[in-house]
């Protein structure tokens, strides 16, 4: 952006004839007295870009061009700076000089920092969980993000927030609901103008509330101006539309944003295998909306189409780089648990040194249709769908009336394994598939379940042996992340292990 | 196993219940509980494909939507859908699908909360993930992820002798 400053007063044109006599410009009535430059933003990373702009101020019809320069990396016309690469942090100064008097400059710094190998590690805790949640967290994985106004430095740190490989999409808890989020975002509208809400279905509860859009930062990471959801207490307006709850076991009590201990944490970050959390199943290509997306009016909210820009896309694929998909490492933990643990999730797959496959098995799954995201696992002879879900807190798969599986617990853990002989050591194997089938050969994986009731006994919060019942599905849940590298590929991203979506480990 | 009648009908949907048909995609199937002709009454409000199957213990309607979601529905000899299973992108309309035994359902879900909220255990401790409940009256499960449900609801009492619940699924 380029002002021009007329300042017209009487010895304007003496001092532009001044001006004229001792730098031969073009102009004899008029002159430049200064150039200002500011950058936005002005720390980048290595390679990163910054637009500068110059403000001339001056007296008579003065020239408001500025030709651009800097002291490392390269900047076009209009004052676009491409970072240069660097190992260390460096200061970049950018020039904008007065062509009508060369004489006449501004500067600004703009700091880049290095990419080093940690800035795509954002840090996990699988702890108690946030302050006030009532009671213990049980296998979920925490990060901290840093929200911001979008294009502003107004900014907040929500900590506990989970991460989610059976999910696209970040949704926050506000203050309203017992969660941690007090910035006022900026409401997203649908195409007629109106305010959008969204409407998620989880296995074991739903939540509700408006799409907004936020700055989101993680580790090195960033994701500009994307849309997230609030999750909002049913007693908040909008109101749950019937339709919303009506696809949920609970009915209208499965609501997860009533409070803290509803939702377990102060947020979820969706880095499963889409980019979008709906994708084209709900833009107009389909029918009619589905129940997801909702245009909010005066008369209360309905179903709408929503553009893939306008859903929620997964975080990562938003990301400049190390955007193909996610690696999470948790170390193992041992039987009977351990009361927290700390673990690394990690952006990008096979992008920095810090994140390759290695040995790990690459398990492709399809991208649409019923089995959209499974694996196919078989045990005792039986093929049965399965899904690696950080967002589940268990090994989840069948029941004690399939031979080899254990008891489950009686009284009040009736959702649990109670094995009588515990550990129950126990073998699968999982392989890719098609849209049409099985691809690949079966991989063996040795498992344990141990007694939820031992297991619970103590404090404990990480579990690799946690267990329960569920009769038709394999549900890799976060016990079978421990102890493995466990890569999530991002749908149409490319990686060292193919296209995704694909699971490896 | 006999294929008792294999028909590949994309059914004329009628303006007044084809909003309703779209907008819930799983919904329109008959409803758990219902007797057999309900098959043929919702049936009508289904675009998709049909295929039914006699396995002599009960009788399978699968039906197909555009969107590649299915419905099973599980019929006894003596007439009653005992059973109802789904897979597709969203949950369906529970409301709808469960009929009155959606009430059981989320009473059901709502006691093993309680339980898990007041048990002896200390600390609480809660299951994140599938869902799966079991009372005398019914039997629920849903599992999957984001863009993947699956899950099945069955009746207890009216499964005909010798099925399995491995057999619905």
């Amino acid at each position: 952006m380029i002002r021009k400053l007329g300042l017209l007063f009487a010895i304007a044109s003496i001092i532009g004839m001044a001006a004229c006599g001792s730098g031969g410009t073009n102009n004899p009535t008029s002159a430049v007295t200064s150039v200002s430059v500011s950058c936005s933003p002005t720390t980048v990373p290595s390679g990163g870009t910054s637009q500068c702009s110059a403000t001339v101020s001056g007296t008579g019809n003065f020239s408001t061009a500025v030709a651009w320069s800097a002291s490392a990396g390269s900047i076009s016309s209009t004052g676009l700076l491409t970072a240069p690469m660097v190992t260390t942090t460096l200061v970049d100064t950018v020039t904008a000089t007065s062509t009508q008097n060369t004489s006449v400059a501004g500067t600004a710094n703009v700091t880049v920092n290095p990419t080093s190998s940690s800035s795509n590690v954002a840090p996990i805790t699988v702890d108690a969980g946030p302050a006030g949640l009532g009671y213990i967290a049980t296998n979920v994985a925490f990060v901290t993000i840093t929200v911001c106004v979008p294009g502003t430095s107004n900014c907040q740190n929500i900590d506990h927030v989970t991460v989610d490989t059976g999910s696209s999409g970040l949704r926050l808890l506000p203050t309203s609901s017992g969660g941690e989020l007090s910035l006022s975002l900026p409401q997203e509208n649908d195409s007629n103008g109106n305010p959008l809400a969204e409407c998620l279905v989880f296995l074991d509860g739903y939540i509700w509330g408006p799409v907004q859009t936020a700055d989101v930062t993680i580790a090195g990471e960033s994701a500009s101006n994307i849309p997230v959801q609030l999750i909002i207490p049913s007693t908040s307006s909008p109101g749950v539309p019937q339709s919303c709850s009506d696809q949920n076991p609970s009915g209208g009590n499965g609501n997860e944003g009533n409070s803290l201990s509803d939702f377990g944490a102060n947020g979820i970050i969706g880095v499963g295998l889409f980019q979008q959390d709906c994708g084209p199943g709900c833009t107009n290509l389909n029918g009619s909306p589905p129940p997801v997306y909702y245009e909010c009016t005066s008369s209360g909210c309905n179903p709408t189409f929503a553009t893939l820009a306008q859903q929620l896309p997964n975080p990562v694929s938003t990301f400049a780089a190390d955007n193909n998909g996610v690696l999470i490492q948790l170390p193992a933990v041992p039987d009977g648990g351990s009361s927290t643990v700390n673990g690394s999730l990690i952006f990008g797959i096979g992008t920095q040194a810090n994140n390759g496959l290695g040995s790990a098995t690459v398990y492709p799954v399809p991208d649409s249709g019923s089995n959209a995201g499974d694996i196919v696992t078989t045990f005792n002879g039986t093929q049965y769908q399965g899904f690696v879900d950080s967002g589940s807190n268990g090994l989840f798969f069948l029941d004690s009336s399939v031979a080899g599986v254990p008891a489950t617990c009686t009284g009040d853990l009736t959702s649990w394994y109670c094995p009588t002989t515990s550990p129950d050591n126990l073998m699968a194997s999982n392989q890719g598939q098609s849209t049409s089938g099985p691809v690949g050969t079966p991989v063996q994986t040795n498992f344990s379940i141990e007694s939820a009731q031992t297991l619970f006994s103590g404090s404990n919060t990480a579990f690799s042996t946690l267990g329960g019942p569920l009769s038709d599905t394999f549900d890799w849940g976060l016990s079978f992340f421990y102890g493995r590298n466990m890569f999530t590929a991002i749908e149409n991203m490319s990686s060292p292990g193919g296209t995704g979506p694909y699971f490896a480990f | 196993m006999r294929l008792l009648a294999l028909r590949r009908c994309t059914l004329r949907i009628q303006a007044a219940v084809a909003l309703t048909a779209m907008l819930l995609p799983l919904s329109c199937w008959a409803t758990l509980g219902d007797n057999a002709a309900s098959v043929m009454n919702n049936q009508a409000q289904m675009k998709g494909t049909l295929i039914s199957v006699d396995h002599q213990r009960y009788v399978l309607h699968e039906i197909t939507t555009p969107s590649g979601a299915k419905i099973r529905e599980y019929v006894s000899p003596a007439g009653a859908v005992f059973a109802v299973a789904w897979e597709g992108q969203f949950a369906p309309n529970f409301e709808q699908l469960l009929g009155p035994y959606y009430q059981q359902v989320q009473q059901a879900m709502a006691q093993q909360k309680a339980a898990q909220q007041s048990g002896d255990q200390q600390p609480t401790r809660r299951r994140r993930g599938p869902v799966y409940v079991a009372t005398s009256g019914i039997v629920f499960e849903q599992s999957g992820h984001l863009r993947s449900f699956h899950g099945q609801a069955y009746i207890p009492q009216l499964v005909p002798q010798g099925v399995k619940a491995s057999d619905i699924r």
